[in-house]
């Protein structure tokens, strides 16, 4: 179907008129949409678009190098405090700030890259999800990053222009999402990203073909750990408030939920996953405001569960669809997109 | 010196819940090779159904906590059996995956049934209560613990050892084909491992029930027997033992000479630096893979 000539036609970005008219057209909507929505809207765009960059940057971990990492949590904690507090301690202009947070983040994630050049399977998931516990854990206790209270970001400015509220913190946001993204898709044609891909189909016998898997597997856990870090610093103005206990276990869990469900190994799968759990995350916050739904679900807990802990239907609904793609179609929404593609192409046969 | 004992003591004894559930992973992850996300859940609703025997339909306590074994014995083979082996073509993520998506489930039920407000499990040893030895106090629910894990522990030794369907286990754990081929009815084998893997874990939830009950409250022995487990190797039922006693004790030594603060993160510094130097453990054989 889609049969790759030469090298060029591997590269290239614009592989089709109807992809090139879909990506501006997305381009376009994106810039549009602040000035249609409302501004909670807004908020939620900003809330989908950290957790695609987070997102991408593990699925170059875990769909690509095929590690697993379940301590993500850690590295967007790093990339949210380190950012915070390199603009209010050492005064750091936020752009500045953000991709030095994103290198201290990579820097620990070449540490934790270390021990995982010699583990694998439950070996790599507890140690990884040992880190991002530990990592919260001692932020906690730093004096100069709040210890339990937390922080307050600082006010944001970027030369003349002050970013105050959503609207504005969008257009900023959104171009950062487009470059790492684009960045992420062409380190995956580069050398580099062949070398990721070599390892995760078959380690040893990258290595024999002269793949050097120390470098390699460490420079995945860096590069995904940069890309939680810079999420972490994007996150950190989004919310516009810190605290260690955001960056739970749960957290890292969401997010190896977000690649997963998208579909591991591609590059629209985890952007699509990311964006449709973080709103699904945002809405089911308050369940019992949908229309009827709402009603009926709180007529039922009255009835036989408990009022107080209805949110935890969030949950409910997290793992039903962890396990149903799971079991129906291990890869994601990209697997789905794939099929639906093929049958039409093929239709009627 | 005194001081020291004491605190090896009660780690021994925290480390003994933390034993049960790591031999619940380890069984697990020797039947279907998934580190068990789900461990903590599997013992956490069997432990609030005992609850509801107990308190809102007035059992006795020699009928509620069978019950429960037994409900936690079904609720382990009924995962296996309705979700686990469904997965097509599965690998390691996908296999953690699912259970954390089991977990989630679980745990979305069980915060959503009884809310988030702590609650008193009514237990036949008040956990107030303590034994002196010498110069060292243990409570009485600590040492209860003690000697039920010892217990269990005796108690799966034999049945791998001497019932049939314990050395079919075995058998399934080494070579599932060549089980197979023996008339081993490998699939119900797997369900059964499940099963008992859940009991041993709500025995875990039973005994720490008294203490904490919400919840949350099988997160923290879930990883922690997870990482015992894995420091003895995953694959090894004395090893996790083992392991789950050493990062009881190493958590007590630690917040008792070094700091209170960062007890409950020991654990996972001890692990990587183990796996740093056994990346399979203390116990197992180092797997190496053929090409």
């Amino acid at each position: 179907m889609d049969m790759k000539r030469d090298y060029y036609e591997d590269v290239q970005f614009f592989t089709s008129g109807a992809i090139t008219f879909w990506l501006s057209t997305l381009v376009i909507g994106l810039t549009l949409f602040p000035f249609v929505a409302k501004n909670y809207y807004v908020y939620v765009a900003n809330y989908m678009a950290i957790n695609v960059i987070v997102v991408i940057g593990l699925n170059l971990l875990v769909g690509y190098t095929g590690q697993i990492s379940m301590g993500h949590a850690g590295f967007f904690a790093i990339g949210a405090y380190g950012t915070v507090a390199l603009m209010t301690h050492a005064h750091f202009p936020f752009l500045l700030a953000l991709p030095v947070a994103g290198l201290i983040a990579a820097g620990f994630g070449f540490l934790l890259g270390l021990p995982a050049l010699r583990l694998e399977g439950p070996y790599l998931a507890i140690a990884t999800l040992g880190f991002g516990i530990t990592i919260t854990q001692i932020i906690g206790k730093i004096k100069i990053l709040g210890e339990r209270q937390g922080l307050h970001a600082p006010e944001l400015t970027i030369g003349p222009w002050h970013l105050n509220t959503d609207r504005d913190f969008y257009f900023l946001l959104i171009p950062i999402t487009i470059f790492l993204a684009v960045l992420a898709r062409n380190l995956v044609h580069t050398k580099v990203g062949r070398a990721f891909i070599a390892i995760r189909d078959a380690d040893i016998a990258a290595e024999t073909m002269g793949v050097n898997l120390t470098f390699y597997k460490t420079l995945a856990f860096a590069v995904s750990a940069f890309y939680a870090g810079v999420g972490g610093g994007l996150y950190a103005f989004v919310l516009r408030f810190i605290e260690p206990e955001l960056f739970s276990l749960f957290m890292s869990v969401m997010f190896l939920t977000m690649a997963v469900v998208g579909g591991l190994g591609s590059m629209m799968g985890p952007i699509a996953g990311a964006s449709l759990l973080a709103l699904l995350d945002l809405q089911l916050r308050n369940i019992l405001g949908i229309p009827y739904i709402g009603e009926w679900l709180e007529a039922l807990s009255r009835n036989y569960f408990s009022i107080t802990g209805v949110s935890n239907i969030q949950m409910i609904v997290f793992g039903s669809i962890l396990i149903a793609i799971m079991l129906f179609e291990p890869l994601g929404i990209y697997g789905i997109w794939i099929r639906t593609k093929k049958y039409w192409k093929m239709w009627p046969y | 010196m005194i001081e020291f004992l004491q605190m090896v003591l009660s780690g021994i004894a925290v480390g003994s819940s933390y034993a049960l559930m790591g031999l619940g992973m380890v069984l697990i992850y020797k039947a279907s090779e998934v580190p068990n996300f789900v461990q903590g859940e599997m013992a956490l609703l069997p432990v609030f159904i005992a609850y509801m025997l107990l308190s809102s339909y007035g059992l006795p306590y020699y009928i509620a906590f069978p019950v429960t074994l037994i409900f936690a014995f079904f609720l382990g083979g009924i995962l296996e059996f309705a979700v686990l082996r469904r997965a097509k073509e599965p690998n390691v993520l996908g296999l953690i995956i699912i259970t954390i998506g089991m977990e989630m489930l679980l745990l979305g039920f069980v915060s959503w049934k009884f809310g988030a407000d702590q609650r008193a499990m009514p237990f036949p040893i008040s956990s107030y209560d303590s034994i002196i030895i010498g110069d060292i106090f243990i409570s009485t629910l600590d040492m209860l613990t003690l000697v039920v894990a010892l217990f269990i522990m005796l108690i799966l030794f034999l049945f791998f050892r001497f019932s049939k369907i314990g050395v079919a286990m075995k058998a399934t754990q080494q070579n599932e084909n060549a089980a197979a081929l023996m008339g081993i009815k490998t699939n119900q084998i797997r369900m059964i491992t499940w099963g008992i893997s859940a009991a041993v874990g709500s025995v875990a939830g039973l005994l720490i029930a008294p203490v904490l009950m919400e919840p949350y409250m099988m997160w923290d022995p879930m990883l922690k027997g997870f990482a015992g487990a894995v420091v003895g190797g995953m694959t090894s039922l004395p090893g996790a033992v083992f392991g789950a006693y050493i990062v009881g004790v190493v958590e007590h030594l630690f917040g008792g000479y070094v700091s209170i603060e960062f007890k409950s993160v020991v654990a996972f510094v001890v692990i990587v630096l183990v796996l740093c130097f056994k990346p399979s453990g203390l116990f197992a054989r180092h797997y190496v893979k053929k090409v």
